[in-house]
């Protein structure tokens, strides 16, 4: 493969990351709807979407305050939702872990599903890629998604409309999402992993905060890097033969 | 109307953590290696995750109460397929969108 340019990768993790705006000015234009609606001022419900950056967190947030939950609980509750983040960070440690301090710091602020998604997936298919080309990829992802996030949080708080339910909206993570988990699915062990992953969410969808999904994709880690121990194994042995 | 001082606390301390979740790794590991049985794990994070956060979206959709609908299966079944008949992410999203909507605007 030619050696691409730092140009290019950029443009394509740009282009990569455009079909998330699908997902993102709706839940964040709906956000802004929400948030004000239930008390918080335009510059309250900004600051959240910049700081926070996970649609669900700051959902769970907004819903659990506005019934006067106790405080703590809406934390808790709120960082749960976004416990997965502690895993793609771990995901990404191998491939962006020679970076700088301040780098890996801006890295972790954007760290979203979309860039997560989009980065495993071409960071496995580019294993001669530099750190350098690494981290242009991942942020020229966010060009796209992470400034929208802000805008229309703000747009959603000061029209206070929201969008008919006719537009099925809500479908668009789903979509978006399993375009990308299917390039994803190469082997034996990431098809068992996303199969365990996919059973175990499903009977496990009523515990509460989101705990559900941890199980999950814990679960379904260890069936892909026990099934790929399994498939080496095999190999082995046939070469041995 | 919600406290303010309570509005803060979580705005901040929400902020905070969220960030503290997605550093713990990349801050602290940085380019520590890491044992084989941990990266053998990890290299499954994605699609372990991934499709865990989407099943109950597909399954039971909170536009329709839960319940299951059949042009988002449909959706879902399309994006998925031509994905991995494709691989191209673009393509997936379309013709998954135009099956949605397409379903949508036959089943009324």
């Amino acid at each position: 493969m030619a050696t691409e340019t730092t140009k290019s990768i950029f443009w394509r993790g740009v282009r990569d990351g455009a079909p998330f705006i699908l997902v993102i000015i709706p839940f964040s234009t709906l956000f802004g709807v929400v948030a004000t609606e239930a008390g918080l001022s335009v510059f309250e419900t900004l600051t959240m979407s910049v700081l926070v950056i996970a649609g669900a967190a700051q959902f769970t947030a907004v819903e659990l305050l506005r019934n006067d939950v106790p405080t703590v609980i809406a934390l808790v509750s709120a960082l749960a939702v976004n416990l997965r983040m502690a895993m793609y960070s771990a995901s990404l440690t191998p491939y962006l872990g020679k970076a700088t301090l301040g780098q890996r710091a801006w890295a972790a602020y954007f760290l979203v599903d979309q860039t997560f998604a989009c980065s495993v997936l071409k960071f496995e298919q580019n294993p001669d890629w530099t750190i350098g080309q690494r981290l242009t990829y991942f942020f020229a992802v966010a060009v796209p998604i992470c400034p929208l996030w802000y805008l229309f949080t703000v747009i959603g708080a000061l029209i206070g409309n929201s969008i008919p339910e006719s537009f099925a909206l809500d479908f668009a993570i789903p979509i978006t999402f399993l375009a990308l988990i299917a390039p994803m699915l190469r082997t034996r062990a990431h098809l068992a992993a996303a199969f365990v992953s996919v059973v175990a969410a499903l009977l496990l969808n009523g515990l509460v905060y989101n705990l559900g999904l941890l199980v999950a994709g814990i679960l379904g880690m260890m069936a892909g890097a026990q099934v790929e121990l399994i498939d080496s194994l095999r190999k082995e042995r046939e070469g041995g033969a | 109307m919600i406290d303010p001082v309570a509005l803060w606390t979580v705005i901040i301390l929400l902020g905070a953590g969220s960030f503290a979740l997605r550093f713990v790794f990349l801050g602290v590991i940085g380019d520590k290696p890491l044992p084989p049985w941990v990266l053998r794990h990890l290299r499954y994070t994605a699609v372990a995750v991934l499709p865990g956060l989407v099943a109950p979206l597909v399954i039971w959709p909170e536009a329709t109460g839960g319940e299951l609908d059949v042009p988002r299966m449909a959706a879902a079944a399309v994006t998925l397929g031509i994905g991995l008949l494709t691989r191209n992410v673009v393509l997936s999203i379309c013709l998954g969108a135009a099956t949605l909507y397409g379903g949508l605007y036959i089943l009324g």
